[in-house]
């Protein structure tokens, strides 16, 4: 197989890092080799944050290269649009339709539309946050939603067991429950 | 994680002893210590800055426990003063200290520092590990080489090395008792007096020489790849990765040299690869240490080659490779391109999006104290606030350089603020606001205020008190009366500190009292003496994963303090 380049990005406090350790235990239930790469600290004090995570049989750098994803997942739609230098042609997006503002932030429809433009490959723009706010009471599962998106539309080589295993390791006690609503809950989205 | 990585390869080699500062990418390596310290018979501690935290191991060391030191780049400066005679004392237990250095400074205001210079200086050993594998190997090697050669062991890491996930093979060691050193005396060995001080540097040098021939057989350094051909990549650290990943894209298979010994090189297998090569390119994070090496050998064994990488010596165009921020696959496989002439279709494209896309800034938390604080000393300033100097110093509080705030005319290191501060209240008639944090404060706040109180300048200095470290992930301090394995001690009060430092207008207060913070501010500008005001409020972060998870409260909570 060849190894398959996945580049997850959003802004710091989304619960970014916890869903690169779902990734990766998710792909250690499934035999693949992975590799990832995050940033802590200042990166991660409400800037864009980017993270890598990269499986198959064997795989060396832990950093996906410009041009070489096969799959963006963007937990906002501005950090989506800022790291398609990760995309080529192919690559699709899974996109959370939802803004996170500062002063100087581009108008919403122009950040959509120059997505539109560049996800040649395909873009799925979901609510996310929204649903999972409406469904869950929580907007921060958003990520654990999208997950769940890419895995059950096969957007991604992972079987939905294999995440929920790794949900299972990986979420405390306490907030397991929740995180598999979420992640099942975008089995039904159309 | 390679940090954890770090973790398990002490635990394998059966470490007593743990101690260090917080920084990026390093901490979470005392962080897991102090959640795991007791259950796994180890002492663990936070020390107030890097220095401390290198003696403390020393001392350590010299009664008979195996140390692991923990620190960012910066760190290994804070500690050199006590690094460079810890070589020539050389270590009684093995030592590894790990630095984690950060290309691109994602996490790092400073300089894009290249810890590796400190072998040079002070003439240890320096490991360089590639993977949280290697960071688990390495980090037993450098105890293995501590033991067998009584000298510290370095261990450099970088960014995209310790925030790495990748699976790890580990040996789970024996369940292990807290151990109980003993000091035997022999100053002979442990004082640096001189003359005895200039034996100890031939000793050193003894030393350095068996290490060589260890590192010439290590299984560390390898050759990947095709073993014959006229060009040749040698690699170490992350950069090796972007090698193989940039020969895969392009369909190549060339010999690799991966170096896991930085210091002291394995000159010998270095000029075996070398001889009968045309070209070699050298990939390598942050500083040319490796190639200006390389180029050395190649002189003696093929002065022919010519060595492509950062900085190429007399021949600019056998620069291939940025010597300014981290390499990636990208930039490497452009070296490879450029210097080994290779004809492809497969290089990497990108496409940037068609919109300039606004700069999204790390911002204060929501909820953060600092949130107040800050507009309240800009409205105390008034219409002074043009003409007001703000000093700024490392953590949280460097948020207040970036919008909305901008309220940072110079930042620089670890309690530099007091020094720069002094200086500018000291050359001028300016008035100078200074901020810093209490994590700063202790680790080197204390001897610059000092100096202003004895050198007579004005800055009012405001230390941002969330009784936490919190930048680098909410490690405890000395003013919050916990340690990181979750003891019960005195707090320590900056306002005690400050009193007894000689400042005559000291005020603490809550920054929810914004009123009170005010009236502070506007009568502490109009002093002639240095003030400082304490704006003591616990971090918002941390209240928050407290209240989420009460069980993180024995490490964070002293029920004395409350």
């Amino acid at each position: 197989m060849k190894t398959f380049n996945l580049v997850l990005t959003g802004v710091g406090g989304q619960g970014i890092i916890t869903l690169v350790s779902i990734l990766d235990e998710a792909c250690l239930v499934q035999g693949y080799d992975v590799k990832s790469s995050e940033l802590h600290g200042l990166s991660q004090r409400g800037g864009s944050v980017i993270t890598h995570v990269r499986l198959g049989k064997e795989v060396f750098s832990p950093m996906v290269a410009e041009g070489r994803a096969d799959l963006i997942i963007g937990l906002e739609t501005l950090e989506a649009l800022r790291d398609s230098n990760f995309s080529n042609d192919k690559t699709i997006f899974l996109v959370n339709k939802h803004s996170m503002g500062f002063p100087g932030y581009m108008p919403e429809q122009e950040v959509a539309g120059s997505l539109q433009k560049i996800a040649k490959g395909g873009l799925h723009l979901i609510e996310a946050s929204e649903i999972c706010k409406k469904e869950l009471g929580k907007d921060v599962l958003a990520g654990v939603y999208l997950l769940g998106y890419a895995v059950y539309k096969k957007l991604m080589p992972l079987k939905p067991e294999s995440v929920l295993r790794a949900i299972e390791t990986v979420i405390p006690e306490k907030f397991k429950d929740i995180n598999i609503k979420a992640f099942n809950l975008s089995e039904k989205h159309d | 994680m390679g940090n954890e990585a770090v973790v398990k390869g002490a635990l394998a080699a059966g470490v007593d002893y743990v101690s260090g500062y917080p920084g990026c990418p390093s901490a979470e390596i005392g962080d897991e210590f102090g959640r795991i310290a007791e259950e796994s018979g180890v002492y663990a501690e936070w020390a107030t800055n890097e220095k401390v935290g290198l003696e403390s191991a020393i001392g350590a060391s010299f009664s008979g426990l195996k140390s692991l030191v923990n620190m960012k780049s910066f760190g290994i400066n804070v500690c050199s003063d006590s690094l460079f005679p810890l070589a020539y004392t050389g270590t009684k237990a093995p030592m590894v200290i790990f630095v984690g250095d950060d290309p691109s400074c994602h996490s790092s205001a400073q300089s894009e520092q290249d810890s590796r210079g400190y072998a040079y200086l002070s003439k240890i050993p320096v490991l360089d590990p590639s993977s949280p594998q290697e960071c688990y190997d390495f980090t037993k090697l450098g105890y293995e080489i501590s033991e067998k050669f009584n000298l510290p062991v370095i261990l450099r890491s970088t960014t995209r090395v310790a925030h790495q996930r990748a699976p790890v093979a580990f040996d789970v060691p024996d369940k292990k008792e807290f151990k109980k050193g003993n000091f035997e005396k022999n100053p002979h060995q442990f004082s640096t007096m001189p003359p005895r001080v200039m034996e100890m540097k031939t000793e050193l040098l003894t030393k350095l020489e068996k290490i060589k021939a260890f590192a010439e057989k290590s299984k560390a350094n390898k050759i990947i790849g095709k073993k014959t051909g006229k060009i040749g990549i040698i690699a170490t650290g992350i950069s090796y990765y972007y090698v193989m990943d940039a020969l895969e894209a392009m369909g190549l298979d060339l010999p690799v040299l991966k170096l896991g010994f930085f210091y002291p090189l394995p000159e010998k297998l270095i000029g075996s690869f070398i001889k009968g090569k045309s070209k070699i390119l050298v990939a390598e994070e942050l500083d040319p240490y490796l190639e200006k090496e390389i180029r050395v050998i190649a002189k003696n064994v093929n002065p022919k080659a010519e060595i492509f990488g950062k900085n190429a010596g007399s021949e600019p165009s056998r620069r291939v490779l940025p010597e300014t921020g981290e390499l990636n696959t990208e930039k490497v496989a452009l070296g490879l391109i450029e210097a080994f002439k290779i004809k492809t279709s497969k290089i990497f494209k990108t496409k940037k999006a068609g919109a300039q896309i606004p700069k999204r800034y790390p911002r204060l938390c929501d909820g953060c104290p600092y949130w107040n604080i800050l507009p309240v000393i800009k409205r105390a300033l008034g219409q002074d606030l043009d003409k007001t100097i703000f000093g700024g110093d490392i953590g949280c509080n460097m948020m207040a350089g970036l919008p909305p705030h901008n309220m940072q005319d110079y930042m620089f290191s670890m309690g530099a603020s007091m020094g720069i501060s002094h200086g500018v209240s000291r050359s001028t008639n300016q008035k100078v606001v200074s901020l810093i944090g209490d994590g700063t404060f202790f680790h080197a706040g204390i001897p610059g205020l000092i100096n202003a109180v004895y050198n007579k300048s004005n800055p009012l200095i405001v230390v941002l008190d969330n009784r936490i470290t919190a930048m680098t992930g909410h490690q405890q301090n000395p003013g919050m009366g916990k340690t990181v394995m979750g003891g019960n001690v005195e707090m320590v009060k900056i306002e005690d500190i400050a009193v007894s430092c000689g400042v005559k207008h000291v005020k603490t207060l809550d920054p929810a009292n914004m009123g009170e913070l005010e009236s502070a501010v506007k009568e502490f500008l109009q002093k002639d003496e240095v003030s400082v005001i304490i704006c003591r409020h616990v971090c918002a972060l941390l209240e928050r994963r407290l209240k989420s998870n009460p069980d993180l409260g024995k490490f964070y909570i002293n029920p004395q303090n409350q």
